[in-house]
Formats: C-alpha cells, structure tokens, sequence
C-alpha cells in the first residue's frame, strides 16, 4: 500500500506529463505533404479486424444509448459486428439469434476512456515501463505514443472485464509542452499495438501547460522554467510549424501541420482557469482548436469560455490538491460545466480509475444534485461514451448505441451509476470478448500466465 | 444578498462547533451499527453527553433533547479511514507544505507525526465532510524502513486532533522497505532484526552497545515496538514475505503485529488467520503493479474475510481519499454479484472502515453505534456505501460539525459566473 501511495504522488508527477499529443502523419514520399489522417497508407496501419460474433439481441434492460436518450424495457440487436436496431420492447428482431433477457439490467455503449496511459505507463510499473514522457526536450510531437504501448499491459484486461472499456486514447504524459501524438485503441488484446489501432481513428497531438513542463525543463536549466516560458516555446513552435511546406520529412512538424490542416485533434493537459483561457487564444492566434482540455480541474470557472470555444472539459470526478495547480478541484466540477453547456467527459488517467469511471461519473452527478443541477442518468453515461468520442473524433463510428455504428456494448448487471454494479458481458464489434459467467472468456496477458492468480476474477 | 445569509449561517455552525456536545435523537433512519450486522430500518439513535446511549428500533424518546426526522435518511458511525496522511500535508507537490515523509532526517522510528498534524487542514476538513470522523496517521518510510509513530485522530473541527499519538509503529518490509535498506529484501530484515535488537538492548540493564547502529532516538522509540506496548504496522505484499513476517514473532515473540497492504494476503489468509494477525488492505488492488503484486485480485479482502482475517480497508492517502472509503467498500458489496468472485455482505463492507479499522487501531467504543460508544454520527442522504450518497450531518463526540471547507466555498463562488456588478473576487 505503501508502495502504491508513493507511485500515486510520483504519478501525480506523471499525470502533467499527459496532456500534449501530437499527430504527424508523415507522407508516403518526401514529396508530398504530409498527411495527418486516417488513410491506410498511413504508417503502422492497423490490422485490427473484427472478431467473430453471433448475430445477438439484449432483451428487457434499461437501455442509455450514450446520446442521452435512455429506453426501458428496451432491444438492443446488433449482427455483422454492427448495431443494427435499438427501440421500445416492441422492436422487431429476427428468430435464430442469440437473446439475452436483460430484465433488471443495464445496457450501454462501450465505456471510452479518452485518457489513459495503459501500455505507455503499463503495469507492472517499474522503470523499464516507463514509456510515457519523452523528457528530452520540452516539445516532441514527433514522438508517437503507439511506440510506446506494451499490448501486453494486464490494465487493458481490467479496464475491460470491471470497466466496460472498449475504447481508449493513449496519451504521451505531460512532461513537455507537446508531448507527442497520441494513439486510440480498440480494448481488444492483440499481439501488436498495430493489432489494437481503431481504424481510422484521428491521431492527437497531447499538449502540457502549467507546472509539469516548467518544472521538469527549469529543473534541468533550460527554457520553459515559467509559465511564460511556457507560451513563448509553444508560439515559437507554431510559428515554425505554420512555415512548414512539407517538401522535406520532418516528424515534429508533420505532426503540427498535422493539427494545422484540422487532422490532429489536440489533447491538451491543462488544470487552471486561466490558463485554459490563455490556451484558447493561443490557438486562435495559430489556427487550430483544441479539442479538449484533458484534467481541467477549474473548469467550472470559465464554462461559458469551454462552451463558446466547443471545447470538452475530461476530467475526473474529485481529485484534488496533489500539486499547486489542482488545488481548486471541486466534486461540483463536471455539473457546474454542464450547466453551463459545455462538454464533460470524464477520464480516468489511471489504470484504477479506468476501471471504475461510470462510478466516477455518478459521483460528478451526484455532486450536481446537490446544489440543485438535476441531470438525466442517460446524460451522465453521455459523459464516457458519446462526449468521449466527439472529443476523440472517433463518434461516427462509436460511442452510441445507433443503427450502423460499431456494436461495442456492455451488458451491466445493474445500474451503471450505482457502485453495486459491475459489466456482464461486454462486446467490441458484435464480438463477446467478457462475459463473467464465462471464466475463460476474459484476456489474460502473456506477462500473467503462470502466475499466482492467473486468470482469477481479478 | 441571499448568498451572503448562506454563508452568515455557516460561519454561525463554525462558531457552533466549539461548543458543548449536545444532546439529540434521531428517529426513523435506515440504522447501520457498523458492527458488521445489516442496517435495521426504520431505527433511532440517542446521544446524550457526547456519547452515543441508546440505539434501536422502538425506543422511547424523552422530550428533554431535540429530535432529528431521521425519515428517508441513514445514520452510521463516522468512518474510520485507516493509513491515512490527514493533516500531514496541503499540497502533495509543494515540498514545505509536505510532512509525508523526512528523507533527510537522521531519526526514523524516533520521528512521531503528532505535532506535525495541522487540524486545520483542508483535506481533514473535506474527509469530514465525507463522514470521515476518525483516522490513522502515518509518515512514511525514508530514511530507513522505519517511517516513524503513527497518531490516531479525530476530525472535529477543533484544535484537539490527536486522539493518541504513538499509537503505532511503521516499517517497509517488502520491495520498499529492500530499497531503503541497500537494495534487497535481505537486507531489510537484517535491518529490521537489528534495530530491535538493538531496541532490546538499550532497554536492559547492560544498555547500549558500542557498536550500535541506531541512534539512540530511534532505538528508544523501538523499545515499545519489542516489549509489544506499541502495535507494528508492516508493510508487506508478496505471500512469501507475509509468511516472513509472520515468522518474526518466533524471534521477537511480543511485537503486536498488523500487517499492511497484503496484495497477496489471500494466498496464505489461513496462515495470517491462524496468527491472529489483523490486516489494513487497499480494497481494490487488481493490477501487478509490482513483482510482489503479481497475485492481486479485488477478492483479496473477501477471501481473506472468509478465512477469517480481521480485515479493515486502508491506504486513503494521496489520490485515495479517505472521504472515498465509502465507495472502496460498496465495491466489495458490488463483488458479490460477480461469479467467482468473493466479496463482503453490506455489514461486513460497513464494518471494514468503521468497527473493525477502529478495533485494529486500538480504538475505544469507536465506529459502532451502541451505547456507550463515542458520539461519532453521522445522518447520510442515502445508503452511505452508494456513490451518489453523502453526508448531510455530521457529530463528533456529539457535537455537530461544520462541512464547509475550500471545496464548498469555490462551489458557492462559481454557482454561476456572473459578474455584471463585481468581480467574483467579491463573492463571498
């Protein structure tokens, strides 16, 4: 316990060092200009496919579908790794298929943890596992985060079997201003990080401001050692990058050109009010929007900036104090932004947490209640699912349960805003890849086979 | 105008709060005891003079004390958070306000957290308002693998926080405690053996020895840690190193032991149960964080409850707060709905971070609600163990408490964010 307490405090070190990601898609010839989506002739392609599944329909539970709307006594039929139809009790599916009796039971999209350091901070956590900072410069958006991921991290199998998680962007940390790109994954193990690559998932470029990378570059005596020195690294690095013809490869401004042209969403790590603020401008000035500021733990000062700017807020539910920057973190946070119409998404950046964030969901509710900000349970789930995903740039594909979209979906044995709940079964593309009733049908790592509790319920 | 009434009032409570205790009854809650049984509905609670006297379904309230419409709502005892840094620190990363640990000190088992405990902090204030009314308090290991003597705490908002200081002794016996030692668990337990050797000889009559290596603060605060007049807290993970420790009771036959962490505890829970060894767990470990982790499991706390360990939730220090112990344990309720998992009955759950962390610490008539126990209450919205509950009063040995802090205060300022007429400066 000891142990862990102090690798928490080192972590909240750590935790800085995830907020800047950066996407450069470099191009297929020199010639060319870089490209910074999706397209199959990217590097490292995924070669994620599909697992088989059995056409399947979830019959009887209470049904969020992750865009607010929630359906009781509700179906759920998804076939060909695709939902196919979600409606009332009355909604028709075909004879021959496998059908759950969800009565008493929950059902909602894959939960997606837009902030997670599994595979780049894998466990066990010892120093040769620590891939998440490159702390060798105070910007490095050539640094890709899928170089970093160990497939065989045991977290991924947690966060599926107690967390519902079937989708989660692994950030570089927050030690440099721009951290480097950050890669999102399908939960669904694979012998190559190439293997867990959503397909045609946007990169993100992970951005830092505030303590971490001040510290860390003032502590080896070199700029940024302010916040100020913060700003003017970044502004000259836009700035650098804005001239940036793309004839000649160059990793660090592929990435930038990358979230320039509108490809790279950025992630930036960024706890205070006014920074945040600052942030905002910084991207005016240079054109480019950042997609969510990750942690924002003074959120709730500024929601009418987050909302104006369409910028989420993925935070957690009530972490605290650790450092300086996180002292004024309030439980009310995540109800105050959406009260104020801005985006919450809530995040875990732990590989504890990650198991446990529709929990941390209902806390962030709850807290809202009781200042009189009633919102809808079907909005909360919202939060890890849809609200994720947009701020992903993956919620075309996932995220909720709608006819045509990915059939990532978890079966709880109770509410999921309730701490008596856990997943029963949980699939990604229409493949039951946990069911609990099942001991073999959960992922165990090379890295646990045997060891004492191989396999166990964990 | 309204907001400022709001805040007259709770500045009122703070005033209130160094009053007497006073006497009340709650009437017709959902009654948990914490003594391990499940909660009795509909039940009344009676506390006179600061201590509780009465619990129960039916019983006669007498008109001389107010009554509290305890209808819809839950009372407990206060939560008992277990390894906690209460009081120690304000902001983890800022160096001067951090006594969490004294790396550079030349004393370890000397060093004693008591004056160092600032009642006034925020996170004792913010774990109050979490229905945390007790807590453990340890400084951790440094220098040597001895972190120093733990305090037991109230957190009433008073300047009286220490319950007892010294109440325990701390020491890293696992892959820490081999990292401060020189690099191997060996050389933790040859350091372990001979401090309290060392501590037994500076208390017999040929006294110290020349070549001790402990100075002579540190070996003095061993001697009740040998002659077991001051409990040991061990730091252990790993089964092999449990059974270790176990086994050090051969040589040092008095030591009060209670072992900490013990990820692996349920490989070996019968051995630790045979020993009548207690154990303060992280309820929720499932990840090899480390080597002597590898055996991790969210059932570890269930099925070494099973075997018969005394098993109280701990670590709510750092990220893991204590005003979180609540949730930790509503997990172990939710396991027992999991195939093949083991996890608590709500009694057992309740139990584990109220009665039991108390029984462990030496605590008396704490984290139950019977009579004669402390007035420690605390009246609750909801089921405590659900997350979407919380407090809504909270006593300490009977005297109402204030549950504003920083937190509540920011919430109150930044309701909206309107500042036609002022700055949000002025807002309060």
């Amino acid at each position: 316990m000891i142990l862990r307490t102090s690798l928490v405090l080192a972590g909240a070190f750590a935790l800085a060092a995830c907020s800047a990601d950066g996407d450069a898609r470099p191009s297929s010839a020199a010639s060319k200009p870089a490209a910074a989506g999706p397209e199959a002739d990217a590097p490292y392609p995924s070669t994620y496919e599909p697992y088989p599944g059995e056409p399947t329909a979830l019959v009887g539970a209470t049904i969020y579908d992750g865009a607010g709307n929630r359906i009781d006594k509700g179906v759920v039929f998804f076939s060909g790794g695709k939902i196919v139809s979600v409606g009332g009790p009355d909604t028709p599916i075909p004879a021959d298929i496998a059908v759950f009796d969800g009565t008493g039971k929950f059902v909602t999209p894959g939960i997606i943890d837009i902030h997670s350091h599994l595979g780049d901070y894998p466990t066990p956590s010892v120093d040769a596992h620590n891939d998440g900072n490159e702390m060798t410069n105070p910007t490095t958006p050539q640094v890709w985060a899928e170089h970093s991921v160990w497939p065989q991290d045991p977290g991924f199998a947690r966060a599926l079997a107690n967390g519902g998680v079937t989708s989660l962007q692994i950030l570089p940390g927050s030690a440099n201003l721009m951290g480097g790109r950050s890669i999102t994954l399908k939960n669904v193990p694979s012998r190559t990080v190439q293997g867990m690559k959503f397909p045609g998932a946007p990169y993100g470029l992970k951005m830092a401001c505030g303590e971490n990378p001040k510290r860390v570059y003032g502590g080896k005596g070199r700029m940024p050692s302010t916040r100020m020195g913060n700003f003017a690294v970044n502004r000259q690095t836009w700035i650098e990058a804005k001239a940036y013809d793309g004839k000649k490869r160059d990793l660090a401004k592929e990435t930038l050109k990358g979230v320039l042209d509108g490809e790279i969403l950025i992630h930036n790590h960024c706890y205070r009010a006014d920074e945040m603020a600052l942030v905002m401008d910084m991207g005016d000035e240079f054109g480019y929007k950042v997609s969510a500021f990750h942690h924002a733990v003074e959120g709730y000062k500024i929601g009418d900036l987050l909302r104006e700017h369409d910028v989420c807020s993925a935070i957690w539910a009530d972490w605290y104090g650790f450092k300086m920057e996180a002292y004024d973190g309030i439980p009310e946070n995540a109800a105050l932004l959406f009260k104020a119409g801005a985006c919450v998404v809530i995040h875990s950046d732990s590989a504890n947490g990650i198991q446990r964030l529709n929990q941390e969901a209902a806390k962030a509710q709850a807290a809202g209640r009781r200042i009189g900000i009633d919102i809808p349970d079907a909005e909360v789930i919202r939060w890890l699912t849809l609200n994720a995903a947009k701020a992903m740039g993956i919620d075309k594909m996932t995220g909720s349960l709608e006819p045509g979209k990915m059939a990532d979906v978890v079966l709880w044995n109770g509410d999921p805003l309730s701490v008596y709940s856990r997943p029963e079964k949980v699939w990604v593309d229409g493949a039951l890849l946990f069911d609990s009733s099942n001991p073999k049908r959960r992922p165990v790592s090379d890295f646990e086979l045997g060891q004492p509790g191989e396999g166990d319920v964990k | 105008m309204k907001r400022l009434l709001t805040f007259g009032a709770s500045a009122l409570a703070l005033l209130a709060s160094t009053a007497a205790a006073q006497d009340f009854a709650i009437t017709g809650a959902t009654v948990a005891t914490g003594d391990g049984s499940a909660p009795m509905e509909n039940a009344t609670v009676v506390v006179r003079g600061g201590k509780v006297v009465a619990v129960g379904r039916d019983l006669a309230v007498t008109m001389d004390m107010p009554v509290i419409d305890g209808r819809g709502k839950w009372v407990t005892p206060g939560i008992v958070a277990s390894m906690t840094d209460l009081g120690l620190w304000d902001v983890g990363a800022v160096s001067g306000s951090n006594d969490k640990s004294a790396g550079s000190s030349p004393f370890s088992a000397a060093l004693d957290v008591a004056p160092a405990i600032v009642p006034e902090s925020q996170h004792i204030a913010v774990s109050r308002a979490g229905g945390v009314t007790r807590a453990s308090v340890t400084s951790y290991p440094s220098s040597t693998i001895f972190g120093g003597q733990g305090a037991l705490i109230d957190l009433g908002a008073d300047p009286d926080a220490v319950t007892r200081p010294r109440a325990f002794q701390f020491v890293v016996l696992g892959e820490r405690g081999g990292q401060i030692a020189g690099g191997s668990r060996t050389a933790a337990f040859v350091q372990f053996r001979n401090a309290l050797t060392e501590a037994r000889d500076l208390a017999s009559r040929e006294g110290r020895r020349d070549d001790a290596l402990l100075n002579r603060p540190d070996a003095a605060a061993l001697i009740p840690v040998v002659n077991g007049t001051q409990k040991l807290y061990v730091h252990v993970e790993r089964a092999a190193h449990i059974r270790s420790v176990l086994a050090l009771r051969q040589e040092f036959p008095k030591l009060d032991l209670v072992l900490v962490g013990v990820s692996e505890g349920w490989l070996v829970a019968d051995d630790i149960a045979a020993a009548g060894v207690p154990v303060i767990a992280d309820a929720l470990d499932d990840l090899p964080e480390s080597f002597e982790q590898l055996g991790s499991t969210q059932s570890n706390v269930g099925r070494m409850v099973q075997a018969g360990v005394t098993v109280a939730l701990g670590g709510f220090a750092g990220m893991e707060q204590p005003r979180n112990a609540t949730q930790y344990a509503g997990n172990l309720v939710a396991l027992q709905k999991v195939p093949r998992a083991t996890g608590l009955s709500w009694g057992q759950a309740f139990a584990s971070i109220t009665s039991v962390p108390a029984k462990i610490a030496g605590m008396e008539g704490v984290g139950v609600l019977r009579p004669g126990a402390v007035g420690d209450v605390v009246i609750w919205d909801g089921d405590p163990l659900e997350v979407s509950s919380a407090p809504m009063r909270v006593f300490i040995d009977g005297v109402e408490q204030p549950l504003d802090n920083h937190q509540t205060r920011l919430r109150d300022r930044y309701r909206d964010l309107d500042e036609s007429d002022l700055p949000k400066a002025y807002d309060w």
